[in-house]
Parts: C-alpha cells; structure tokens; sequence
C-alpha cells in the first residue's frame, strides 16, 4: 500500500519518505551495535580478556565488500543514466561480491577454529563471534534485498523511472551502510585491544 | 468521492474553498478499499482502525495483567486464607494441604509477578499506550491521510499480537512461565536449570519480547517519517499540538533504547542456547560449580537498564502529551508555556539516556561513577517540575469542565508530583541503600509510572472516544471510575512507602515468618482490599468501554468538546483518507481558546487581519 506516499508528494515532504525510514532503521541497528561494541569495551576493562591474531580472511573480505558496494554504486549510476547493461552485469557482480564475502568471512570463522578460538572459548571470543554474525545476518538481509532487485532488473522492462529509481536507491543505501558497518567493526577488533 | 455518504459540515466547505489539494481521490480506490470484512478488521492498513486494535488488545492484556495482582494481593494480604477456590483457574498451582487449605504454589507467585511487570510494562502501557494514541492522533492530527506507510504499520500491529500469543502460551506451560521478575536478570534468566520458570517458560518471554521489540521499532520508524514528512500545509513543527510533540519524541526514544535491549537479549539467548559465559559466573547449582566462567550479571543489567530508563519515559511521554492536550481543551485556556512544554519533553529524553545506572547503585557499582548518575538523575527533575508547574498555571483561572478526561488528566499531575518527589529520594545513592528492593521502589515507580500512566491513558480514552466510536462514553460511570480509582490508587501504594522505608523487601512471597514485618500485617490487608475494590472499578471502565461502542450516546457533531485540533474536522463516519476532500490547511498553533473574544479558534481558521499568530 504505497498510497500516502504516492499521494502525498508535493505535500510539505523534503526527502522520500520511504528513504527517511530506512536511515531512521539504520539508526536503529546502529545502536544494536553500539550495544555489543559498549559491552565488549565494559567487559574487555573488567579484565581476563584475551587478544587473538585475526586471520587474514578478513582482510580479503574487507575488501570484498567494499568493491562489492562499489559496484553497486556504479550499477545504481547506470540504471539513472539510462544504461541497461552496465546496470544489470554491475548489479550481479556486486551480488557475487556479496556472496563471495560471506564465504570469506566463514573460512575466516574456521580459521579461528582451527586455531583453537571458539566461541565458548572466553567472553572475548564470543564477543568477536556475536559481532561479526550479527553483520553476516544483517548481510544476509542485504542479498535478499539485492535478489529482489535483480528479479526486477531481469523481468521487468527497463524503464528508469522515479518510482524505480527511488526503491533502487533503498538497497543501494543499506548496502552501502553494511560496508561501513564492517568496516567500524573490523577497525573496532583490531584496535579496540 | 462516489459512494460513501458524507454529511456536509462548515469545515468541509472551507477545505473545499482553500484546503489543499493533493490529488488523493484522483487515483485509486476510495470506495473499494480493503472493503471486505478481513482486509476492514482484521488485517486493516488503516490508522485508525489499527488504533483501535492496539487498545483492544491493550485492554485484554491489562485484565489479564491487573488479575494477576489481585491473586498475588491475596496472598499478601491473607496469607492464612484458603486459595482452594481459585484451583478450578490455577490447577496445580494452588497446592492444598490435607486440612483442605489451598495455598499459591511459592514459584507460581514470582511467576505472577514476574508476567504482571512483563505485562504491563509491556503490552498495555507501551503497545497498548503509545500503539493506540500514535496511531489514531499522528495522522489526524498533523493532516495526513494515514502513515506513512501502512503496510509497516500493520505489521506493527501483527507483530505485537503474536508477542502477546508466545506470551499467553507461556502461561500454559507445565513448568510455569518465567518468573524471574520483569527485568529478567541472569542468572536465572541465563540458565534454563535455574528455576521451574527460567526453562521453556523464559524461553517463550524472550521470543516473545523479541517479536515485541520488532513491532515498536516498525511503529516507531513509521510514526517519526510520519511526523516529519507527511505534516499538511501550513502545520510547522511548532504549530504541532503537544501530543504530536510527545508521541514524536517517544518514538525516537524508542527506536534508540530498543535496539539495545535487544543486544542484551541476543548475548542472552547465546548463553542460554549456545553455552556462552556473556553473563555468567562462578555459578552453583544443587552444590555443584557450572564451569561457565568469565562473564558479569551486571553487563545484562547495564544493557537492560539503557533500555529500561529510557522505556519509563516511553511510557509516561504520550501520557503526558495527551494530558496537556485535555487540559488545554478543557481548561478553555491556551497551554501554558507551549515552547518550555516541547523543549521539556526533549531534555527528558536527552537525559534518560544517561541515568540508568540509579537502577544499579547497589549493583556495586563504582561510588564515583554513581555520582555521575546520580547528578543527571536529579537534573531530569527540572523538566518534570516544569511540566508540573505549566499544567497547573493552564488550569488555574480556567473555566474548567469537569468531565471524566480532565478529572483523568488532574489525577495524572497530583500522580506525577506524588511519584516524582519519591524518585528524588532514590535517585540519592546513599538514600538508595536503605531503600533499594523495598517497597518504597514499588510504590515510587507504581505511582508516578503505572498509576500516572493509567491516567494519562483514561483521559485519552474518555477524551478521544467519540473520534474513536462516534460516541461518548457514560459520563456518570466514568466519574465513579475515576473518584473510586483515585482513591483506591492512593490507599494502595501511599502505605507502601512506609512499609519501604521500615526495610520491607520487595518480591518476597510471605512476611508472617518474620518478626520485624509482622505488624504490617494489617496494612497488607488494607492494601489488598483496595486492590480488589480497584479491580472492580476498572471492570466497570472495560463495561462502560464496550457498552458504549455499540450503544453509547451518539455524536451528532464533528467537534464536540470545541477544540482547536485537526482530528475533529474530520467526519464522524470514519473513511479511508480522513478528510472527503481536500485536506485542511494550518493557520495557527492548536491553543487559541479564549483568543480576542472568540471562545475557540481552530487551526484551520485563518488569521483575521490585525490577528497576530501567537507562533
Ligand atoms: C523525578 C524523576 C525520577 C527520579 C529521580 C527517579 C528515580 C528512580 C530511582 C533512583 C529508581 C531506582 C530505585 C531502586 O531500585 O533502588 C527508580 C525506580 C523506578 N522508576 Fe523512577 N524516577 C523518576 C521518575 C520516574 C518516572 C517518570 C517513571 C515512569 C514513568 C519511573 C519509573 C520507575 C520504575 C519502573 C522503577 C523501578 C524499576 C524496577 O526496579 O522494577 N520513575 N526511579
Ligand atoms: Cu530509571
């Protein structure tokens, strides 16, 4: 039921009402973070806390993710200039990107495994295990939106309208704040010691 | 237009000269939309029909909520008395002895207690509070056809049903459902082996309080794009009425506190499911040492408290934006001090961010960082005191009409100021020593929280009723409802104090073994007594809500208490849309009562000339 917002348009509205409530969602998951990240700092000062070498999956799948968010940027600039193809292969190489990085971030998972890091381990390993699934499950969230957007690339006629442009611009802002959000995590377990 | 059948009011002619047009009817439906009976009541996208399903099931959960005290009153107030009568209700919970005398199973009273908190707290006065009153008032009263998106805001809806469905399983449950206390510490919150409740009783609160957590975040996103974006022509944020201001800021406490609870929750559900140590140590059960090491009880208390401040004010916010908003409309007399109203309600939610540590002074706590609390705990009493000092300067002098929503909305300030002053004391750490977990905590929070909010939300209900169902609510049992109610409330929790302040733990099952609270005992009965009394005067508000639905007296104008806002322009019959036509457009703020001889002026009544706008 997108009535009001169709309806509403030149009402006193300043931005894309459905945009403003994903960055108000943001803001919300924002804070579901700074829980863990509080958390982890009070408990990491309370003391018997270990500090663990960080396997270097992860900096593979840093990088992943933002070429990923890179690509989508660009597919998102394609399909406003009217550029079908570049739109579509650059949509599905930011989606394999995705995908890519999941994994990436799994063999990093193992590899803290296989080096005895658990995650009964410490509080500390589980910490580092609560943080980073809860970003994969958030990116988890972030393909499903992607595959929807490739479901409308491949089976609607192209066509870039506003209506289209501005649902696009939904995913491409939540997949952009996932990248960032890796980014405060991982910079946050490899400083925060 | 077509086929629904509108009278034709003066406000529909005005909004056809000079409201604003935005095309809503050139579209689509109208007259087609969601018309068969599941998409109308059950999985509505309306605002105000999902308003009134908020309140409904608000309704149901407080009777349910409010039962429960009764049975643990009982057992308070006579502990020697046979319960064998409740065991047709309770089953195996009422054990009876071979003498034929039925008494509440121990563990089943720290469930009462437990779901009563859970409850209330919860599903009546945050959903069921704020669900109702955003719904129905954000869109109503800014001019806007409905959220801004419905879709969510249904789902908002759902998702608070099936928390309160996990919920009332949990109460089914052979072992019983959890009863660790409202707040849910670890460990018996952490370890399924703690206690009969901390099993698949915890299991079912935490899935169910999780689905709750989502349904406030939809809500919460939905009313905050609504407020900002969706607002007619003309309608500035400080021509805002001040329940638009409160709803506005309660939703964005929400979505900040929330979140972090549910970070508690997930490291929670870890240690319960996966064998993490987040908050758990050095633990003995049955003798034996669990080899769960590492973790701190506190860490949950800290994270639960960020939210469970803050979520105190979620409750009493809306409260306070409707009681200011009757008042004005009652009192006849603009609100006094409009801007110090708006600016209070922000620095109140600033500053309940940064307190939740008065919760935890006796957590042992660092003593410098208790200062820290224990400042900007204090602090947040000046805005509440300027709130108090503003809705008595608009009713002093007014000309007042008695009605059962302004006696509601009195009865929420001498609450408010009853509370408050006792949240000074604990707010003291020192102080808080003494009276930490007694039941000077209980009367506080019971009466600046649940009693105060109560108000505020029967002075809603009574006031907005006829937007509601197009038609008043009885007048005669509404003044019994309140006169019985206040007096009940205070004989309640005003003795509580004292027996606090003697040293009474709170959350204990039976005082008869101990010497130093034996002569309270006659006290425990008074307070039962009222408690039973109370019940039965809220029965006769649920009576006289659903009697009046279907034969109340009928509205026969659009405005019936003259008031300045926007909801009253709007026609009795309610339509998908709001407003026929056009939508109205906003010349001045919503306190113009008594304005230049004119008894009440509108909002959408435009300045005369020479007519200064007060805003
Ligand atoms: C002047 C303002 C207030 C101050 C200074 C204040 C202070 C406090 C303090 C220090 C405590 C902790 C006592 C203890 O456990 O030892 C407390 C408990 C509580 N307060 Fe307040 N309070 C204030 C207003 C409010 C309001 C407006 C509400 C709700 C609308 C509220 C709800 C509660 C609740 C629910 C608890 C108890 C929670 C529990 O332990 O179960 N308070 N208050
Ligand atoms: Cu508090």
């Amino acid at each position: 039921m997108t009535l009001t917002l169709e309806n509403t348009k030149e009402n006193a509205q300043r931005i894309n009402p459905q945009l403003f409530g994903l960055w108000i969602a943001l803001a919300s998951i924002t804070m579901m973070f700074g829980g863990f990240t509080s958390a982890y700092i009070v408990k990491q000062a309370a003391g018997n806390w270990y500090n663990f070498a960080i396997p270097s999956y992860f900096y593979v799948s840093t990088v992943l993710i933002i070429l990923s968010s890179l690509a989508l940027q660009y597919s998102y600039n394609s399909f406003v200039n009217g550029e079908e193809s570049k739109y579509k292969i650059s949509l599905v190489l930011s989606f394999v990107l995705g995908v890519i990085f999941l994994v990436c971030q799994y063999f990093g998972w193992m590899a803290l495994y296989h080096q005895g890091i658990d995650l009964k381990l410490n509080v500390s390993s589980s910490f580092l295990y609560l943080i980073m699934w809860a970003h994969a499950a958030h990116v988890i969230g972030g393909l499903s939106a992607l595959i929807v957007a490739m479901i409308h690339a491949f089976t609607l006629k192209f066509k870039p309208t506003v209506k289209r442009k501005n649902r696009y611009q939904l995913v491409l802002h939540y997949w952009h704040y996932l990248t960032i959000l890796w980014l405060v995590i991982f910079g946050f377990i490899l400083f925060v010691k | 237009m077509s086929n629904i059948n509108v009278t034709t009011y003066p406000e529909d002619k005005i909004f056809e000269e000079s409201g604003y047009d935005d095309h809503f009817y050139e579209h689509h439906h109208g007259d087609k939309y969601q018309s068969s009976f599941i998409g109308h009541y059950i999985f509505s996208m309306d605002h105000k029909m999902i308003s009134k399903q908020f309140l409904i099931t608000g309704i149901f959960w407080a009777i349910i909520g409010a039962a429960m005290s009764v049975i643990f009153r009982l057992q308070l107030g006579f502990p020697e008395e046979s319960l064998a009568w409740l065991k047709p209700i309770l089953g195996k919970w009422i054990v009876v002895n071979d003498a034929g005398i039925g008494k509440l199973a121990p563990e089943f009273y720290y469930a009462l207690v437990t779901m009563h908190g859970t409850i209330l707290v919860f599903f009546v006065l945050t959903a069921g509070l704020s669900g109702t009153f955003s719904n129905l008032l954000i869109p109503l009263q800014i001019g806007a056809r409905d959220m801004a998106s419905p879709f969510l805001n249904m789902l908002s809806y759902w998702f608070f049903f099936l928390a309160g469905v996990v919920m009332f399983l949990s109460l089914f449950v052979s072992t019983g459902p959890f009863a660790g206390g409202w707040t849910a510490y670890p460990p018996l919150s952490a370890l399924p082996q703690a206690s009969s409740g901390s099993g698949t009783g915890m299991t079912l609160w935490i899935v169910s309080l999780a689905f709750f957590v989502v349904s406030v975040l939809l809500g919460g996103i939905n009313y905050v794009t609504t407020v900002l974006n969706l607002r007619t022509k003309g309608m500035t944020m400080w021509r805002m009425p001040l329940t638009i201001w409160a709803l506005f800021i309660t939703a964005i406490i929400g979505i900040l506190s929330f979140p972090v609870l549910l970070s508690g929750f997930f490291m929670l559900m870890f240690d319960r499911g996966l064998g993490t140590s987040f908050y758990l140590n050095d633990i003995f059960i049955g003798g034996e040492a669990l080899d769960r090491v590492g973790g701190s009880p506190i860490l949950y208390q800290h994270l639960f408290w960020f939210l469970g401040h803050p979520e105190v004010y979620i409750i009493i916010l809306p409260a306070m934006g409707m009681v200011s908003e009757v008042l004005a409309v009652h009192s006849r007399k603009p609100i006094f001090g409009y801007r110090a109203m708006a600016y209070s309600i922000m620095a109140i939610a600033f500053l309940s961010f940064i307190v939740w540590a008065h919760h935890m002074f006796m957590s042992g706590l660092n003593p410098f960082i208790s200062n820290f609390f224990v400042v900007f705990t204090l602090i947040i009493a000046v805005p509440s005191a300027v709130k108090v000092f503003n809705w008595i300067t608009t009713l002093y002098g007014g000309n007042i009409r008695m009605v059962t929503a302004s006696l509601f909305a009195i009865g929420f300030v001498s609450m408010f100021i009853s509370g408050g002053l006792t949240g000074i004391y604990l707010g003291n750490s020192t102080i808080d020593i003494q009276m930490h977990d007694t039941y000077f905590v209980v009367a506080h929070f019971h009466i600046v929280m649940g009693v105060a909010a109560f108000f505020g939300m029967f002075a809603g209900i009574y006031h907005w009723f006829p937007k509601m169902y197009g038609r008043f609510m009885n007048e005669t049992l509404g003044r019994i409802h309140f006169w019985g109610t206040l007096i009940c409330a205070y004989a309640i929790f005003w003795p509580m104090h004292y027996i606090g302040l003697a040293g009474v733990p709170r959350r204990y099952y039976d005082f008869s073994t101990f010497d130093a609270f034996k002569h309270f005992e006659d006290l425990n009965k008074f307070i039962t007594i009222a408690a039973i009394i109370a019940f039965g005067l809220q029965i006769l508000f649920v009576v006289n809500f659903f009697y009046s639905i279907f034969k109340g007296k009928k509205l026969t104008t659009r405005n019936p208490w003259h008031a300045n806002t926007l909801e009253w322009t709007t026609p009795i019959e309610h339509l998908h849309g709001n407003w026929p036509g056009n939508l109205p457009v906003v010349y001045r703020w919503a306190y113009d009562y008594n304005k230049d001889d004119r008894e009440y002026v509108p909002q959408h009544i435009k300045l005369n000339e020479n007519e200064v706008d007060n805003h």
